[in-house]
């Protein structure tokens, strides 16, 4: 038992994250909106990751396959039928690159203005990232590296969930 | 009849749960929106789906089923699958022995949930069947009900009980969730955290109330806090539990001649890995008081700490299947280790 309690706490102390250099934060245009998770938190300082995603080009094609699939759920179509959906898989994969610490620069809004007014309920949220799964695995990205961008990805629940 | 009970085994427990799995299956197959990773292209008027079929011509995607109608009638099955658990052998929500903090099912804040399960746990000498129902509301409140039905098979015989003597008990949970959230502050290494109670309710009145002459109620107490560390796919889960119970309540509540009767605490943790978003591998651990022994003389009714080593698979939102390795320890006269079955349906 004490074996086991080492260990997570051991498992606990390795997930702390290196400081690494933040990129600015995308201007918020409304002094009301105050975000409460970044939008562009880097998560590693190596190349692997981004490499693992298949580079920009990768993160490319993962969005050409799930934009489909966020049209096709229920929970998800409302947020994306109406929307210019070119535009947000272009800057998803902005996004995305800059967290892996891939060349990229974002050119979109922080999760809390561009989530604002749109009711995302918690089911909607889940469903997308399942939605994200599903592309990853078919674009064959190991498990492990889809969790590490989906653990950056998740605190931003407090910008995006109910707002 | 005394051949079928010796014939028990382990093999025959996943046959069975297999077999009700089946049917529950196909009972929900209409309702289940988890297809195949790959799949062929929805054919649909609809606006927003002649642009998915137009953007999908390189990429295959996968037929999602309407959900909207499911969610009018009973909104449901919102969270990630597997961040559930599965549900233990006293019916919380946990892995297979230890209750964890997340609350059961898939509901969302917004959603209520409800689950059925059942499990078989094959040893040397006994045969452990549980089965029940939980209910869940809002992410926040899991209420369970669980029967054990313990079969001492030949050991009942021995001690002229007659063959596959049973000795039964019905558990009554609630587990409150107080903070955090195990899946989504994944920038930070707060754990969700939840309360719980037991309330168990032994029917034996032969050898638990009468040759033991033991307490045949009991209340369970304890507090879990469970952590999904994403970046690494790793969930782990600590339990501090307040118990009288003997062998989970199966031989009652205290010590022998009135003596032991206060609450002990108790430390149980479990590890799982994740493997893929339906596959989840890991260990548990359990300790459990040892209040009976020498009731027999020797080293007679030991109970020892418990462990498993367990694979769970979740087909869709709908069904689980968990099989794992178990360590109950000594029962009565003999270590008691082996196979662990169990299926679990929600919606």
């Amino acid at each position: 038992m004490r074996n086991i309690l080492s260990y997570c706490a051991a498992a606990l102390i390795v997930t702390a994250q290196p400081a690494l250099a933040a990129p600015e934060e995308p201007a918020v245009s409304d002094p009301s909106i105050k975000p409460s998770a970044p939008t562009l938190p880097v998560i590693t300082d190596g190349t692997t990751l981004f490499e693992q995603f298949g580079g920009r080009d990768g993160l490319t094609k993962i969005m050409d396959d799930v934009m489909p699939r966020w049209l096709q759920n229920s929970r998800t179509r409302p947020f994306f039928a109406n929307s210019d959906q070119e535009r947000i898989k272009l800057q998803l994969v902005e996004q995305f690159c800059v967290i892996m610490n891939g060349p990229c620069e974002y050119s979109g809004r922080t999760m809390a203005e561009a989530h604002r007014g749109m009711n995302v309920d918690e089911a909607a949220f889940y469903a997308l990232v399942e939605e994200l799964q599903r592309s990853l695995n078919a674009m064959k990205v190991p498990f492990a590296a889809q969790n590490r961008l989906i653990a950056a990805l998740a605190p931003m629940h407090r910008d995006i969930i109910d707002k | 009849m005394r051949k079928l009970s010796q014939s028990m085994t382990g093999t025959n427990i996943v046959a069975m749960a297999v077999a009700a799995a089946g049917l529950t299956s196909t009972a929900h197959a209409n309702e289940n929106n988890d297809t195949s990773e790959t799949a062929a292209v929805h054919e649909s008027a609809s606006e927003s789906t002649a642009v998915a079929v137009q953007m999908s011509a390189d990429a295959p995607v996968e037929v999602m089923d309407d959900t909207t109608s499911r969610r009018d009638f009973l909104p449901s099955g919102g969270r990630l699958l597997l961040t559930g658990g599965v549900s233990t052998i006293e019916g919380a929500g946990g892995g297979g022995l230890v209750p964890w903090a997340l609350i059961g099912g898939y509901g969302t804040r917004d959603q209520v949930g409800v689950s059925a399960y059942a499990t078989g746990v094959d040893t040397k000498d006994f045969t452990l069947a549980s089965y029940g129902a939980a209910f869940n509301i809002a992410n926040r409140v899991e209420l369970s009900v669980a029967r054990q039905n313990f079969n001492l098979r030949e050991v009942g015989n021995a001690l002229n009980l007659g063959n596959r003597y049973t000795i039964s008990q019905t558990i009554l949970g609630a587990k409150v969730r107080l903070f955090g959230d195990a899946i989504l502050e994944q920038d930070s290494l707060l754990p969700q955290v939840a309360v719980g109670v037991q309330y168990k309710i032994n029917d034996d009145e032969g050898v638990v109330e009468g040759a033991l002459g033991l307490e045949r109620e009991g209340v369970d107490i304890y507090a879990s806090a469970t952590k999904l560390i994403l970046s690494k796919s790793l969930l782990l889960n600590a339990t501090v539990r307040l118990t009288k119970a003997n062998q989970f309540g199966i031989l009652g509540f205290g010590g022998l001649g009135g003596q032991n009767q206060d609450y002990e605490a108790q430390f149980e943790g479990s590890v799982a890995y994740l493997l893929s978003r339906k596959f989840a591998v890991g260990g548990e651990y359990r300790t459990k008081s040892n209040r009976l022994e020498g009731a027999l003389g020797g080293t007679s009714f030991r109970e020892e700490d418990a462990w498993d080593i367990f694979a769970a698979y979740t087909l869709n939102r709908n069904v689980s299947l968990t099989v794992a390795y178990a360590r109950l320890g000594q029962i009565a006269l003999r270590r008691q280790d082996g196979a662990y079955a169990s299926i679990q349906i929600g919606f």
